[in-house]
Parts: structure tokens; C-alpha cells; sequence
């Protein structure tokens, strides 16, 4: 049932959006959030599509199974699209049906922020479909480093962050092997009336979490047996090394950067 | 009832980069009153043998037949809680699923699902924690409190309070120690012998397999490598040590005895004491001459 949820999933392959280093990705990803509300007429989003599918090909993650995983996100794409569509009430009517009419602002606001919306989840599953959880956890303790100074947790925080991300899947599985165990005890999770569905859920959520907090201890003393003690002069087994595809790489968006600003109106 | 599995193949998410192919052209016959048992590595396919039989999952081709009910990849299924009360999956470590406040409600928590009363399931609650080999005065418990094994034993309850015609067992001992192992291994065996009751047994142990089942089938990367009585695949056992299965110690012992006298006998035994029986009529002929 979760077969085909992308979220947080790596897919394996060699590319070069594969091998930059983690900080360079994190560090695009963030700058191109920005940048994002940057464009506001035709030409600059056009250019933003351009370069959102130069980095999807780069990434030679195929595109069909990007936007299977993307279904449910596409959804919300659309509803963001016609409530846009129906509530803008500006510019010139180009459109009318009785009481129904749409607006030329209406129709350009949808498309413009759905296309905003679809470029960011495009570019975020990019990110975590190309890295692994592992290298994103240990990019983010790179690059928040500076905030130790300020007696910030960065070393605790990614190790929260990667603790977690390594059991999304065993969880899944868990919650996979209990829905099934249920539902061959007659539970059923996908029909009848909401109120019995919502009371169905209650064999899945308590073993689900009995299980969690065991697995929590288990891990904690499994920690603690072999010898953690924090990140104070703990060294590291993945090096992160910064390349000058990196630098070229942030570039290239620094360019698109300024390209976007000459370009808007 | 009968199942019937018929050139069944089931791929993990099919249609996306992580597609994997668990099994393929798997035909098994589970007449009613079989025990049969699925031995072969861990991800040999066994388990997802086990999910086809009562619809957990749907074959990607092929098509499995339970009772009367057809399963296929095509077909919409509705209605598959008449499939499911029939037949009773214990999971492994079933002890996963518990979850209610008490033992009581926990076993009655199966039959319940599928229109069974109360005070029906309450009965039923009472024959099978006795069946289990726990006492009654730990209906009334939580099922956190207990022991592992006992945990385990409150779970196999709750599959048989719902009465299935066939009982699917997913490594049911996995972890116990051996005298919980035997205890559980034998109520399950006299089950199917008192009521007939359809016996899966998923398992490593080939000393199970040859002490209960009547059927064996040995599943290798996905597909059905061998199928037959436990003497049928006993009596050749190098094919399953090529494959790295073990073999029951007696008939390893029987085969070493064999190659030492450089004899044979008369047949594969299957028991220490169909072994002994052997070995003494063989000594008694020997003093005769």
C-alpha cells in the first residue's frame, strides 16, 4: 500500500546530482526556495521549469516514477490551482457562465503559484531521492556547525534527525506486518463507515507504539554498550568533501539567480 | 477446504525501480485435513506463499482458489472476511498484534470482527487459552504483563478462537525455548488430528517438518523446487544440502551408518524411533546367523 510513496526514499544510481556533496545540495535547495518567489511573469518561470528539468534529467531518476510517487502531492497542486482560479476576482473576465466567471488575474495567480508549488516538491524530492538520509543528516550537522557557538545541540539534533530517518522504513514495515496481522483477525482498514474505520485504527496505533518505545530502549543500551558518549571528539566515518562540481553547481543557480532578477517585471 | 495455488507469481511493487519479483509459477495443493509444510531460505518466498492464502495479497499473475472464492489480478475483491475467518494466520511473533487491556478481550477480538457474540467469544476465549496451555486466571490480565512465551501462546488463542478450517502458521516457535517449541509444536499437531483442521506450517526446522507434516514443499529463489511426503524428500538429501537446507539429524545418522557399513536400508526413517526399530531388527538378524 505504501509501495509507491517517494517521500524520503532513496533511489540508488550514478549521476552527478548523486555524488555532490550533501552541504551543496542542502544549500541549493534552499537557495532555490528563495529564488522561487523571485519569478513572477512568464519568461522567468519558464526558465524555471527549464532549469528544475535539467536537474531531474541530471539526476537519472526516472521521471514516470517521480510522478506516480507524486500523485497525492499533485492533488493538492490542482485544488491549489482552482481555488485561485475561482477567488481571484481581477482583471478582465475571460470567461462566463451564469453567475461563473473567471478572472484573467484568476487564471494567471493559479497557474503561476500551482507551478510554484509543483517546482518545490519537484526539487525537494529531487534532494531526498539522489541522498541519502544518512548524508543529509551529516550535510546538516556540516553546515549548522557554526551554531556550537551559541551553545546550540547541532550534534544532538542530527542524531535525533538520523535516528529518525533510519526507522521511517522499519516503522513502515512494522505498520505493514500489524495492518496485515489485523486484518487477518477480520479488521478491515480500507472500507465501511468512518466511524468503524477510525476505531480500526486502534490494533494498528498500540502495538505500533509498544513496539517503538521497546525498540527505543533497545537502541538506547545498544548506544550506550558501545561506548557513545556524544559528539565530543567523535570522528567521522564519511567524509564530506567539497568538489569543484559543487562550486559550479551553485553557481549555475547563482546565475539563475540574477538571470531571474534581470528578467522580472 | 481446499486451497488451491495455481502458477502464482507476486512481484513486490511492481512498476516502480524497487520492483522485485518474490515468486513465480508457485502451483500447490492444500487438500482439506493436509499438513502441510513450506520450508527454504529466508527469502525463498515462503511468507509470501503464506499472504496468498487468505487474500492478504493478490497474485500479479496466476490465481489462487480458496473454497469456492477465485483470486486474480484482475478481480475487485469484496467480501473477503468469509476468506479470512476461514482461514487463521499466526504471524510471526504474533505477539506483535496484541493490544487490548485484557487477555479476554484481546482473544476475543478475532471472533468479534467477524459477527461472533460476546458471550459466544468469551466461551470460545476460555477453550482456547486452555488449548494454549495457559490457565484461566490469566484472562483476566493485561497481555503486557506476561512473559514473551506466554504473550506468544495468548496470540496463537486468538487465532484459534476464531475456529478457522485451516490454520496457517508463519515460524510459530521462532524464538522459544525448546520445551515451549515442543509444547506448542504438538497442540498444534493433535489440532490437526482431532479436527481435521488444515495445517501451513512455515518453518526452518526440518525436524518439524518431518515429525508433523504430510506434505512438503521446498521453495529455492522464488519457485517450488521440490514437492512431496517427507520420505519422498528425505530419501535424497543431497539435493537439499547442495541447496544448504539441513537435514533431520536421524536421517543425516542413518546416512552415515550407511556409508560406514556400506549398507542400505530398507527405507528413509524419518523418527529416532523408526531408526532404532531398524537398526535392532539388523543387529537381531546379524546374531541369528
Amino acid at each position: 500500500m505504501m509501495d509507491k510513496m517517494i517521500f524520503g526514499r532513496y533511489v540508488p544510481a550514478q549521476s552527478i546530482i548523486h555524488r555532490l556533496d550533501p552541504r551543496s545540495k542542502l544549500l541549493m535547495i534552499f537557495l532555490f526556495v528563495c529564488i522561487v518567489f523571485i519569478a513572477n511573469n512568464p519568461a522567468t518561470y519558464a526558465l524555471l521549469v527549464v532549469y528544475t528539468f535539467l536537474m531531474v534529467s541530471l539526476s537519472k531518476v526516472p521521471f514516470r516514477f517521480i510522478i506516480a510517487g507524486l500523485k497525492p502531492v499533485l492533488w493538492l497542486v490542482l485544488f491549489t490551482m482552482l481555488l485561485h482560479l475561482f477567488l481571484t476576482k481581477e482583471g478582465e473576465i475571460i470567461f462566463q457562465a451564469g453567475w461563473f466567471k473567471i478572472y484573467e488575474e484568476g487564471l494567471r495567480q493559479g497557474i503561476f503559484i500551482s507551478m510554484r508549488f509543483f517546482l518545490l516538491i519537484l526539487m525537494t524530492s529531487i534532494l531526498t531521492l539522489t541522498t541519502t538520509p544518512i548524508e543529509i543528516t551529516d550535510g546538516l550537522e556540516s553546515l549548522l556547525h557554526p551554531l556550537n557557538k551559541v551553545k546550540f545541540p547541532v550534534h544532538e539534533l542530527a542524531l535525533m534527525m538520523s535516528i529518525s530517518l533510519r526507522f521511517i522504513p522499519t516503522l513502515m514495515q512494522e505498520t505493514d506486518k500489524i495492518m496485515k496481522a489485523q486484518t487477518a483477525r477480520g479488521v478491515d482498514f480500507t472500507s465501511g463507515p468512518i466511524k468503524e474505520r477510525m476505531k480500526a485504527i486502534i490494533p494498528l496505533l498500540i502495538p505500533l507504539f509498544v513496539s517503538s518505545f521497546k525498540r527505543a530502549e533497545e537502541l538506547a543500551t545498544a548506544m550506550e554498550a558501545r561506548g557513545y558518549r556524544g559528539g565530543e571528539g567523535r570522528t567521522k566515518y564519511r567524509q564530506l568533501s567539497w568538489g569543484f562540481k559543487d562550486t559550479f553547481m551553485l553557481l549555475l543557480l547563482v546565475l539563475l539567480a540574477l538571470l531571474l532578477f534581470l528578467l522580472r517585471t | 477446504m481446499d486451497i488451491l495455488l495455481q502458477q502464482v507469481e507476486y512481484r513486490y511493487q511492481a512498476n516502480t525501480p524497487f520492483e522485485r519479483l518474490a515468486i513465480k509459477d508457485v502451483s500447490i495443493d492444500i487438500p482439506s485435513g493436509t499438513f502441510l509444510a513450506i520450508i527454504g531460505h529466508t527469502g525463498s518466498g515462503k511468507s509470501t506463499i503464506l499472504q496468498h492464502l487468505n487474500a492478504l495479497l493478490k497474485p500479479t499473475a496466476g490465481k489462487v482458489i480458496i473454497g469456492d472464492k477465485e483470486i486474480t489480478s484482475e478481480k475487485k475483491q469484496k467480501n473477503l472476511k468469509d476468506v479470512r475467518q476461514k482461514v487463521g494466520i499466526v504471524f510471526q511473533f504474533p505477539e506483535h498484534q496484541l493490544f487490548e487491556e485484557t487477555v479476554e478481550r484481546d482473544i476475543c477480538f478475532g471472533p468479534m470482527n467477524f459477527g461472533i457474540s460476546e458471550d459466544e467469544a468469551k466461551r470460545r476465549a476460555r477453550i482456547a487459552i486452555r488449548q494454549v496451555g495457559l490457565s484461566e486466571d490469566i484472562l483476566a490480565k493485561s497481555p503486557f504483563d506476561l512473559s514473551g512465551g506466554q504473550m506468544r501462546r495468548v496470540a496463537i488463542a486468538g487465532v484459534l478462537a476464531m475456529e478457522p478450517d485451516v490454520i496457517v502458521l508463519d515460524e510459530p516457535t521462532a524464538g522459544l525455548d525448546p520445551r515451549g517449541r515442543k509444547e506448542i509444536m504438538e497442540m498444534f499437531h493433535a489440532l490437526h488430528q482431532e479436527r481435521k483442521l488444515s495445517t501451513v506450517l512455515v518453518t526452518h526446522s526440518m525436524e518439524d517438518a518431518s515429525r508433523y507434516a504430510d506434505q512438503i514443499v521446498i521453495m529455492h529463489h522464488g519457485e517450488v523446487y521440490k514437492k512431496g511426503t517427507p520420505e519422498e524428500i528425505f530419501s535424497s538429501p543431497e539435493g537439499l544440502m547442495e541447496l544448504g537446507l539441513d537435514v533431520p539429524e536421524v536421517v543425516r545418522f542413518q546416512q552415515k551408518i550407511e556409508k560406514a557399513f556400506q549398507m542400505n536400508f530398507p527405507k528413509t526413517c524419518l523418527s529416532v524411533e523408526q531408526l532404532t526399530e531398524e537398526i535392532a531388527a539388523l543387529v537381531k538378524r546379524g546374531e541369528q546367523r
